[in-house]
């Protein structure tokens, strides 16, 4: 089930890219002729034979993926099968070592912000599940979708805005490196990571919120109330452990939406973080890198979908999959 | 006998005469905060139709003697940096919000039928191809491909529409129709429709589509709020609507962020129209979910007891009492 749907998003990753129209070839022609006369005596056939978009498509494709070999690489099979993803048509570099170079600044974002959703999440969504209808669930549910309407940019831009105007204090929108000032690292990703958090609650809680009222609606739970427990027997013990189960395995779902919500706050923060890569790499027509990028993300999701039920299977007995 | 069949006709008549009306009447009693979000969705609606009528200068008005003035009678938001009136642009980006919410949920209810129905329907290895299809297209995140796929077909109000219309139907919304589908499709009616030699697509249309009905209109009315703020997005990172055009989103990018030190209500509002009619729109989406989805109606059978609510459940049984005892003597009499 998993091979032909990878398979796919290999292609769906490498053709969409190129269909992105502005030629890399012409920018790189403009830049080179403005720097130095080197423009001269690089014609664009020479540039595209130098990186292989010279091919048809779907010979590049194959070499792209590993299956042909690979004119650039020596005439080795160095392909996406074999763990490599091309070089950037920009740098000279590797995709993967650019991918690994931002990955941990995307990933401290994404852990931050995942703390923060839940650490929001949970106790607001319980809560309103337990006391439904009443005018605390009410508050918790405006509260979710308040959270869901917001535009994150807009807060991050008021955020930016407002605290200079008032206090004359502006979060820096320089790159602190963690291992130079930990301090001051942690302090410049706690904002955005706190408000993508803020943004990924208002999904969170209501997950935990319908799954908490599912639970309590089953027979056993009951069952529990008419031996007489409790009520703080029945809802930790019989309620919770049951209900919480699933909603630890959406964590895994939540990555696509984290992944996009990184690309809007590594711009407006000025990190440079995988989102701003994809942004950058979009702007310039680096095609190796875009493909790398997206099919990183796109099999991570997949792997993290595939997880979810694993575990959801092995946590819930019930559940079966053929 | 003749009677009574007239009054279960008349009866009959009378549920079924404006489903409409009795839709907006139980949203009134029953969902406060539904109420909210269709009055805002209702000013969304006017002032996006009505654009030219309530702005009190056109969008693109350009007076330089108020270039980036503050809230004041003349401009009651202020004007941005090229002494535009912030007021009428955030009256004519409505219309932008609302024709993006209302054409992209109307292409992805349209392309999720076609490709969710039709594939729950015929089942099969047909199936099974589309749906490794939509697996591959959903396991990338959406923002990036929007951005993708923006950056193909350049910016613009019919490519943002058509983009995120298909990439929303294509994703969640087939999905969505699939299941309801396939829930429905062992029912008998369907076997006496295909016995009797109705083609296929007359099935589709004629039984499979009225059946998933309610489930389309949850899926329109919940997935408003999200077009317009995926095209806020795409605006704001420049992939969507080109600049003269105000586009909410488009907005804060660009000049609205440059100049956001001096002229901070610049930004400010365009966020805040955003936020309050995203709301609005998903109270709405929310309210009519629940009042069309049967399982999700009151709070009857859930968790009753706790929370005080006994009083209420009683209260409900005895008007449920009441009300079938009122049908049964309006259908004996």
């Amino acid at each position: 089930m998993i091979i032909p749907t990878l398979f796919l998003i290999t292609i769906l990753v490498f053709l969409l890219v190129r269909f992105v129209p502005g030629d890399v070839i012409d920018m790189m022609l403009a830049q080179m002729s403005e720097q130095s006369g080197m423009g001269a005596e690089l014609t664009a056939e020479y540039l595209r034979q130098a990186m292989g978009l010279d091919q048809p498509i779907l010979k590049q494709y194959a070499i792209w993926m590993g299956f042909m070999p690979n004119p650039l690489q020596e005439d080795k099979f160095m392909g996406v099968v074999q763990g490599f993803l091309g070089e950037s048509l920009w740098k000279n570099k590797p995709v993967l070592t650019e991918l690994l170079e931002r990955l941990p600044i995307s990933i401290e974002l994404g852990l931050i912000a995942m703390i923060t959703g839940w650490i929001l999440a949970m106790p607001i969504g319980i809560y309103s599940a337990l006391r439904q209808d009443t005018a605390w669930d009410y508050l918790g549910r405006s509260f979710a979708i308040v959270m869901l309407s917001v535009p994150g940019f807009w807060l991050a831009t008021m955020v930016i805005v407002y605290p200079s105007i008032i206090w004359g204090w502006t979060p820096s929108l320089e790159y602190i490196p963690f291992l130079e000032n930990p301090g001051g690292n942690l302090l410049q990703f706690l904002l955005p990571g706190f408000l993508m958090g803020t943004q990924m609650s208002g999904g969170l809680m209501r997950m935990v919120r319908t799954m908490v009222l599912e639970v309590m609606r089953q027979d056993y739970i009951r069952t529990a109330w008419s031996k007489g427990l409790s009520e703080r027997t029945v809802i930790i013990r019989h309620a919770l452990k049951n209900a919480l189960m699933p909603v630890v395995t959406i964590a895994g779902m939540m990555l696509p939406s984290l992944i996009a919500g990184s690309v809007i706050m590594e711009q407006i923060f000025c990190l440079p973080g995988v989102g701003r890569l994809t942004f950058e790499a979009l702007t310039q027509r680096d095609y190796p890198i875009i493909s790398g990028i997206n099919l990183v993300m796109a099999t991570t999701v997949l792997l993290c979908n595939l997880l979810t039920d694993i575990t959801y299977a092995w946590m819930d007995p019930r559940v079966q999959y053929r | 006998m003749a009677a009574t069949a007239q009054g279960i006709q008349s009866a009959d008549v009378r549920k079924r005469r404006n489903p409409i009306a009795d839709f907006f009447i139980r949203l009134i009693k029953e969902k406060p905060l539904g109420l909210v979000g269709l009055i805002i969705v209702i000013t969304l609606l006017l002032a996006g139709i009505f654009s030219e009528w309530l702005s009190p200068y056109g969008y693109n008005q350009i007076i330089l003697s108020d270039r980036l003035d503050g809230p004041s009678f003349e401009h009651l938001l202020g004007c941005d940096n090229l002494g535009r009136d912030l007021l009428s642009r955030i009256i004519f980006g409505a219309r932008i919000s609302m024709i993006v919410a209302l054409a992209g949920s109307a292409i992805s209810s349209t392309v999720s039928f076609l490709v969710g129905a039709i594939s729950g329907f015929l089942g099969g290895k047909y199936d099974m191809t589309v749906q490794r299809f939509v697996d591959a297209w959903m396991c990338f995140p959406p923002l990036v491909l929007y951005l993708i796929v923006m950056s193909i077909l350049g910016p613009g109000l019919m490519q943002v529409i058509i983009v995120l219309g298909v990439s929303m139907g294509l994703g969640g919304g087939s999905r969505v129709t699939r299941s309801a589908v396939i829930r429905i499709k062992e029912d008998v009616y369907f076997e006496a429709a295909r016995a009797i030699g109705v083609p296929t697509w007359t099935i589709l249309m004629r039984h499979v589509l009225p059946n998933i009905l309610p489930i389309m209109i949850i899926g329109f009315s919940t997935g408003l709020g999200g077009f317009i703020l995926a095209e806020a997005s795409l605006s704001f990172l420049g992939f969507g609507i080109p600049p003269p055009v105000p586009s909410w989103g488009g907005m804060l990018s660009g000049t609205g962020r440059q100049y956001m030190l001096q002229a901070p209500w610049m930004a400010l509002w365009p966020g805040l129209a955003l936020a309050i009619v995203v709301y609005g729109v998903n109270m709405l989406g929310d309210a009519v979910r629940d009042l069309f989805d049967p399982r999700l109606r009151g709070g009857l059978g859930r968790y009753g007891g706790l929370s005080g609510n006994q009083e209420k459940l009683e209260k409900l049984v005895e008007k449920k009492k009441a009300e079938a005892e009122k049908r049964r003597e309006s259908l004996s009499s």
